[in-house]
């Protein structure tokens, strides 16, 4: 399997390091819903087909992914940074 | 000469001997000769003894499916088990041995098992194993007792226990076309896409490339086909975009057009060129892959089929041409198919008589009667061979009539002389890469075969892969193949011109003859055509099933020669068409691969060490390492003559009695730098680290999301936006992964940067009643005094001119320092301290003592934070803040993790003197027959100089409410029971007045 960090380019997946589902949102910090927090640290999506995941590129530049991968096939449908709309700063 | 070497031919080299030993006994060969065809040269025709019976077997293949010939290849004490001697390549100084006999190949005990043919039928370990229901060999017992004795008569080779030292190697490659098998098909297709400009790898399992060309004795371009294969392959060589692998199986085919090989580079020879690794485990990355991996023949199921001189057909033919080996000299052939004239034809030519050939079709083609009168073979079609005679020879057979539309026998049993049967049962493409990269394969009735199924991934088939048997067919494929792989037009230029004997690809759908006696469908594994049909009668229906109850297709083989007739015969069984009956998915790998290939670089001389500053010194001076993950740590610095225990004791008592030394370089450090690094560190430790005063150290604990302990260490204050995070030696690397996680996704808002600063920095620690006066003589530019040096006090100075930062923070639980220095700097700073520590005592201490000190305090370490245990557990509540939040903080207060009966940290006391150990068990009443009610478990031990006892740290239910009371060690897998006391944790100088000085 190959993810193409935006940063370094096409890498093999043992650069890559799994950091789990990226459907999950975080509870505000001082929340004390606690259906809430159980929801975002034990519940993942196990979808047969598309899914949005964060990977690290742990043996690169050491930036998360967002990676939106077939579950299936293992094709990887895309990447981006995991900062959202913030470009980490000096790469570009 | 050889008595079965013919007078000329062969590929091998005549000039030159080779001499190798098989069972101890001395042979020669030619280079050129596997141990297959040098061992049937010289007149050998028993190579192994089958799986369950012990039946004797010779050579059924000259290839890659030899499921018979399994050898064990021995160099030293190193032993590589279960290669089939198609597959070795001889040597000078080659030593193999049979396998699977007792005591010799010749005279074995184990044939005893073939009069018990009835009763190791199928599922014979299933049924025969099931004990009575009491007993004293109850249930499973009876298995257990005689399993013993079975697996010492059932099995293939041995494996070694001697360390390997080979060297393995990994291989990351990336090509446009990667073609998988070098016969015509594949030369084609590599000679194509290379002529398109693109980088290509042509990957040949075997020792030589050309495959089939090798010995079909077959005309292309007017020329033999193997001159024609020679000079193709000459021309790939001479191109730069062309990385040609000979010895190098293709084993798995992965997502993303990814492949795994297995490169052979030293097998084959006496001795390796500097630098060579045995074996080449390549990682290919192929934009296209043209898959020319070819055809298996496969094997007629009959009574007598595995008997030694029973061979496939094209196997004989290609002993004979390829190596100049006959395998007999009256050969007989039985086939379904054309194929096998071929066969016959090249025998003869070689220099054999052909005296017979049984077809089990009534209608043969004119051409084939031709082809059999050129052999000058008799031509019984319309027949079957319903038995083979001899013992570890084949002298004859016996045919019957046959009827191939009813499979019926009829008439006279005839007997015929011959010392070879060769058998054609059509062939199956060999599709197994096809089936691992995606879809099912799809049965064609005509060729009765599997064919590949369409492609899922980018990969394209060529030749006898996609059921297209003749070279002119593969030719044409193969170009095709290569074009289409590197992008280029079909071409309409002419294709090499194939002169080739004509047949008919389609076989009679005839796979086995009913008859009296034991006809094997499984060779490796001894499944007989009466097991599938056992496994139907006792109701395993699916095909999953019948493999799993019979074994069949489940030895090293993989069912290469079987997989098809076994379905065949279930399918009859199930009075069902062989699709509907379906196959099994190949999975990889297509052939053994070695652990060693797969471990490559990550063992052995290439495996990377992590080695602090100080490691020669700790060397020079006596310690013994021990190796924590990567890292190496010095254990005991033992004086002659001492235990373990000794030294340790020793080091820890002359530390509380003076001054101790350890290195403690491995410690994870991050610097965590920002205008947010305060705020960050807040949300990150449970306690408070924003009001911390700069200069000055503090505590810190971390838990996971689930609320879970997760790492604990010291973060010192180096200025206001700028601090130095420690973490335990094992977690730095999850601990930096943690942080890195919640500063890119959960809070990217935060201005903070960390960065892994574990190599910047050499640490020593430096503890014991003199440890401040050691530090004041050699230490400049700071005083060390309690004003200035006050608990979780940091200053700066230098030692013996080199800059060091000191953190007065204690393990040990004496006054103690941490100096920190640049690593580079580390030996020369730890020798100023040792040089100004003489006058004092001081010894340098190693993880035990380490560890002994840490115990005696009752602080906790990995052992205690494993994944399981919370904060209270472990008594570190204090640390839980209540004015913030932090990771963890919402989940850690949940039911189950505040129950009143979790394990809580405990020290324990051995009442009996003796040492105690890691892992055992703490329980109320003693039962050692029937060890039962565990309340937890010791997690560390030593013998503590401070208190003269045996002492241990253990997670027990109820905790603090039991200190004081007894209770008992139960350890049955050390066999160590007896009474403890149970107590604080804090064994030793609980109110710390030691280390606040």
């Amino acid at each position: 399997m190959l993810i193409t960090c935006p940063y370094c380019g096409p890498r093999d997946v043992i650069e890559f390091t799994y950091q789990g589902d990226g459907n999950r949102e975080r509870p505000q910090p001082a929340s004390q819903d606690l259906d809430a927090w159980n929801a975002y640290v034990y519940d993942r999506l196990n979808p047969a087909g598309d899914h949005n995941e964060i990977w690290q590129h742990s043996g690169g530049c050491r930036a998360h992914l967002r990676v939106v991968r077939n579950t299936i096939t293992h094709e990887i449908l895309s990447t981006a940074f995991a900062r959202g709309g913030h470009k980490a700063e000096g790469r570009s | 000469m050889s008595p079965r070497r013919t007078e000329t031919g062969g590929r091998i080299d005549r000039l030159r001997t080779i001499r190798f030993t098989f069972d101890g006994a001395p042979y020669t060969g030619h280079i050129g000769d596997t141990l297959a065809s040098a061992l049937l040269a010289n007149g050998v025709t028993l190579f192994g003894r089958s799986f369950k019976y012990h039946r004797p077997r010779g050579l059924l293949s000259a290839g890659v499916e030899e499921p018979n010939a399994l050898v064990t290849v021995l160099s030293g004490e190193v032993r590589e088990p279960n290669i089939p001697a198609t597959m070795v390549e001889i040597y000078d100084g080659l030593v193999a041995v049979s396998q699977n006999r007792n005591p010799s190949l010749a005279w074995d005990i184990g044939a005893v098992n073939q009069l018990g043919g009835k009763i190791l039928s199928a599922g014979f370990y299933y049924k025969t194993f099931m004990g009575p229901v009491f007993g004293p060999l109850k249930g499973t017992r009876f298995w257990m007792f005689c399993e013993h004795f079975i697996r010492r008569a059932a099995g293939l080779g041995k494996a070694g226990t001697a360390p390997d030292p080979a060297r393995y190697e990994r291989m990351n490659a990336f090509c446009d076309v990667l073609v998988v098998g070098s016969g015509p098909a594949g030369l084609m297709a590599a000679k194509a896409a290379a002529d398109q400009g693109a980088r290509v790898i042509l990957a040949e399992l075997e020792a030589h490339f050309g495959g089939s060309a090798n010995w079909s004795g077959e005309t292309i371009d007017g020329m033999l086909a193997a001159d024609w294969a020679q000079r193709t392959v000459g021309q790939l060589e001479g191109n730069d975009n062309v990385r040609l692998l000979p010895r190098t199986t293709v084993w798995g085919y992965y997502d993303g057009n990814t492949l795994a090989a297995l490169e052979r580079v030293t097998d084959h020879k006496e001795v390796a060129a500097k630098g060579e690794p045995r074996q080449r485990y390549w990682a290919i990355r192929a934009g296209t892959v043209v898959l020319a991996t070819g055809s298996f023949e496969r094997p007629l199921v009959f009574p007598g089929n595995d008997r030694p001189g029973v061979m496939l057909a094209h196997a004989a033919e290609r002993y004979a041409v390829e190596y100049g080996v006959l395998p007999g000299q009256r050969i007989a052939l039985f086939t379904n198919n054309d194929s096998a004239y071929r066969s016959a034809v090249a025998l003869k030519k070689a220099g054999a008589a052909v005296v017979a050939i049984i077809d089990v079709r009534g209608d043969v083609s004119t051409e084939m009667r031709r082809l059999a009168s050129e052999a000058e073979a008799e031509l019984l079609a319309g027949h079957a061979v319903v038995a083979t005679e001899g013992g570890k020879a084949l002298t004859g057979l016996k045919i019957q009539r046959f009827d191939a539309m009813s499979g019926a026998l009829s008439g006279d049993e005839r007997s015929i002389h011959a010392d070879s049967l060769l058998m054609s049962g059509g062939w199956s493409p060999t599709i197994h890469l096809a089936s691992q990269a995606g879809a099912k394969a799809e049965w064609d009735p005509a060729r009765q075969a599997f064919l590949p199924p369409t492609p899922t991934q980018r990969w394209i088939g060529a030749g006898a892969f996609t059921g297209s048997f003749s070279t002119a067919e593969a030719i044409a494929e193969g170009r095709a193949a290569g074009l289409q792989a590197a992008g280029g037009a079909a071409s309409s230029a002419p294709v090499p011109v194939v002169e080739a004997a004509p047949g008919d690809p389609d076989p009679a759908p005839v796979f086995e003859i009913k008859a009296k006696g034991k006809s094997f469908v499984d060779f490796q594994h001894d499944v007989t055509a009466d097991d599938v049909r056992l496994a139907h009668r006792e109701g395993f229906v699916s095909v999953e099933h019948l493999k799993r109850y019979t074994t069949l297709g489940m030895a090293t083989d993989q069912g290469k020669n079987s997989n098809v007739p076994g379905l065949a015969i279930m399918a009859e069984a199930l009075g069902k068409p062989i699709p509907e009956v379906g196959t099994t998915r190949f999975r990889p790998p297509y052939t053994a691969v070695s652990i060693g290939s797969l471990a490559a670089e990550r063992f052995g001389d290439l495996k990377p060490e992590r080695l602090t500053p100080m490691h020669d010194w700790h060397i020079a001076n006596g310690a013994r390492m021990y190796s924590a993950g990567l890292w190496y740590r010095p254990m005991i610095y033992g004086l002659p003559g001492e235990t373990v225990e000794q030294a340790y004791v020793r080091e820890a008592r002359a530390t509380r009695g003076s001054a101790g030394i350890v290195d403690v370089s491995t410690l994870g450090k991050i610097a965590v730098q920002g205008p947010d690094a305060a705020e960050f560190l807040d949300r990150v430790y449970t306690n408070t680290f924003s009001t911390l005063a700069v200069g000055k150290a503090r505590y810190g604990l971390m838990l996971r999301e689930d609320g879970l302990a997760f790492d604990d260490g010291t973060t010192w204050r180096l200025g206001e936006q700028e601090f130095l995070m420690t973490t335990t030696t094992a977690n730095a690397g999850k601990v930096m992964q943690h942080l890195e996680y919640f500063l890119d996704v959960i809070w990217p808002e935060l201005r903070v940067t960390v960065t892994s600063v574990t190599d910047e920095w050499a640490g020593a620690a430096i503890g014991g009643p003199n440890a401040r006066a050691i530090l004041a003589s050699c230490v400049t530019g700071t005083a060390v005094d309690n004003a200035t040096l006050p608990f979780m006090g940091i200053a700066h100075g230098q030692i013996a001119g080199v800059p060091v930062m000191i953190c007065r923070l204690s393990f040990s639980g004496e006054m103690a320092f941490e100096v920190y220095s640049g690593a580079g700097y580390g030996t020369r700073v730890w020798e100023a301290l040792i040089e100004a520590g003489k006058p004092f005592g001081l010894v340098t201490y190693g993880l035990e003592a380490l560890g002994t000190m840490r115990i005696e305090k009752g602080h906790v370490t990995g052992a205690e934070i494993d994944g399981r245990t919370t904060a209270r557990d472990l008594h570190l509540d204090w640390m839980l803040s209540k004015k913030k939040p932090f990771i963890g903080s919402a989940m850690m207060d949940r039911e189950g993790l505040i129950a009143p009966d979790r394990l809580e940290l405990v020290g324990l006391i051995a009442l009996d003197n003796r040492p105690l150990s890691g892992g055992g068990h703490i329980v109320e009443q003693l039962d050692e027959a029937n060890p039962h009610h565990s309340l937890g478990h010791i997690t560390a031990c030593c013998y503590s100089p401070a208190l003269g006892k045996y002492i241990a740290l253990a997670l027990v239910k109820g905790g603090k409410a039991r200190h004081g009371t007894r209770a008992f060690v139960s350890d049955p897998l050390r066999n160590r029971f007896g009474p403890i006391e149970i107590v604080s944790n804090h064994f030793y100088d609980p109110d710390g007045s030691r280390m606040h000085g």
